[in-house]
């Protein structure tokens, strides 16, 4: 087999539109992993166990099934209930949601990691719990925690392709579209195998550098 | 046992602002405070002194709601702190009622406990303006008054790691009285301090107990200080008040055998 730079060509703008569709997973689907993840970590923390004992179920069900099943189950069960997406859509929302629960357990090591005195201030204070949260806690919390949720969006970038499974046509789908039609293997593979790597580890030496310059 | 401990007495100077009735905490099976009744008159500055582990800590922090009294009351103001009267019959407070109690609380802490996100001046501006709801503008301009009071007026910019230890009790002073308290609980606030940081931040407070009426409530181990600002001692031992007056008497001719030992240890 040899390498052939024409087929390589060729395939370049279908690789740039897979790639698009890559990022845009990623970063929708980071987005909600960090929002979702909040949520139940500040649940994690709530006074009230009716609050606490059903987060911690659902987020420890969601963490200890694989990300596969649940992007079928959004993908063919959804619809049935009368909740139609796209598949883009579904996709992002199962990464974002099978990611928040372990950016969860991020946030909450953050949130742990806060002095108690900080709390006790606040208290003393008469701060209310929003307050508290928002002003005090979180920007304490976060700022520990960044490196460790970007390893995360590193993550999810190369859980993406699975997306392909309910027909999302990202970078590796636009490889087999293009293998298949052309019978050119190594070059369209090859490619994308490059593209993830020339945006996974440029991304992993940025954490690095984060997590040198926080300190830790 | 039950018998009545030294109270320090209410009637002398101003109303009784703070009220312990047969309050009772245990950590498991440990019995920090032990049926204690003691209360403190408005204005009154008053010491608690005792080996550690005898309670001391524990009221400051039950107090400031960090804790929860297992039985007994406590009223500050008149108010109910972790009760609510609610149709003469005695409930555990709600959130909000504990808060507004609260309010007239303010505590200066060992390890300053200042918000290290926030520069110096928000550290201090941030509860006026969100709790007590105060304008921007006259927040800053009262924390400003009040650094300049500790000797930290050049200090706003600042964040709180860049600051000295003493420097550091000193904003969470000003910080404390930004609230405008009627108490200020003082919890050894000069234990986690370099010995050579420790004179300015009591000269920050003689200062405010000579000069304000704020009610305080202080544990220390500075027995100097605490014969200097106090106007009553209370010697603790095995979560009850075993002997109480002022300093004069407490530390030059105390009655009770743990105290003399007590002293001995500490002076």
């Amino acid at each position: 087999m040899k390498w052939d730079w024409d087929v390589a060509r060729d395939f370049l703008p279908q690789l740039g539109h897979g790639l698009l569709i890559t990022l845009e997973a990623t970063a929708l689907g980071s987005i909600l992993a960090f929002a979702l993840g909040l949520v139940w970590a500040m649940a994690f923390r709530s006074p009230s166990r009716f609050v606490k004992w059903p987060v911690a179920a659902v987020t420890e069900f969601i963490r200890n099934t694989p990300l596969l099943v649940q992007l079928f189950f959004f993908f063919y069960v959804l619809p049935t209930w009368d909740i139609k997406f796209s598949a883009l859509t579904t996709g992002v929302i199962a990464l974002g949601l099978h990611y928040s629960t372990y950016t969860a357990e991020v946030y909450r090591a953050g949130i742990d990691g806060v002095p108690v005195g900080q709390w006790e201030a606040a208290t003393a204070l008469s701060l209310s719990r929003g307050r508290t949260w928002q002003a005090v806690i979180l920007p304490q919390a976060i700022r520990r925690v960044v490196p460790a949720l970007g390893n995360y969006v590193i993550a999810m970038l190369k859980d993406s392709p699975m997306l392909a499974l309910i027909g999302v046509v990202d970078m590796l789908q636009k490889a087999r579209g293009e293998a298949s039609s052309s019978f050119h293997y190594i070059e369209p593979f090859t490619m994308v195998g490059i593209a993830f790597i020339l945006i996974a580890y440029p991304a992993s030496l940025l954490m690095r550098a984060l997590e040198r310059r926080l300190g830790h | 046992m039950a018998t009545e401990t030294d109270h320090t007495n209410p009637a002398v100077d101003g109303s009784e602002l703070i009220r312990f009735d047969k309050v009772t905490k245990r950590f498991g099976s440990n019995i920090v405070l032990d049926d204690l009744d003691f209360s403190v008159s408005s204005g009154k500055h008053v010491t608690l002194i005792g080996p550690s582990g005898s309670g001391k800590t524990t009221i400051l922090r039950l107090l400031m709601t960090l804790l929860k009294p297992d039985e007994g009351t406590i009223k500050v103001d008149g108010d109910y702190l972790t009760h609510e009267d609610k149709g003469g019959k005695l409930v555990p407070a709600g959130e909000k009622h504990t808060r507004e109690v609260r309010k007239k609380i303010g505590m200066v802490f060992q390890q300053f406990n200042l918000f290290p996100n926030m520069r110096v001046l928000r550290n201090i501006t941030e509860a006026p303006v969100h709790v007590l709801g105060l304008g921007k503008d006259e927040a800053e301009e009262r924390a400003r008054e009040l650094l300049d009071l500790v000797g930290l007026g050049d200090k706003c910019d600042m964040y709180p790691t860049q600051l000295s230890g003493g420097q550091q009790q000193r904003v969470a002073i000003a910080r404390a009285l930004a609230m405008r308290p009627q108490v200020m609980l003082l919890d050894e606030v000069t234990s986690a301090l370099d010995p050579e940081l420790v004179a300015g931040v009591l000269d920050v407070l003689r200062d405010i107990a000579h000069t304000t009426d704020i009610t305080m409530l202080c544990v220390t181990h500075e027995m100097n200080f605490a014969r200097d600002i106090s106007d009553d001692v209370l010697m603790f031992d095995a979560g009850r008040v075993i002997e109480s007056g002022p300093p004069e008497k407490i530390f030059s001719e105390p009655e009770h055998e743990r105290t003399r030992e007590f002293l001995s240890a500490v002076l």
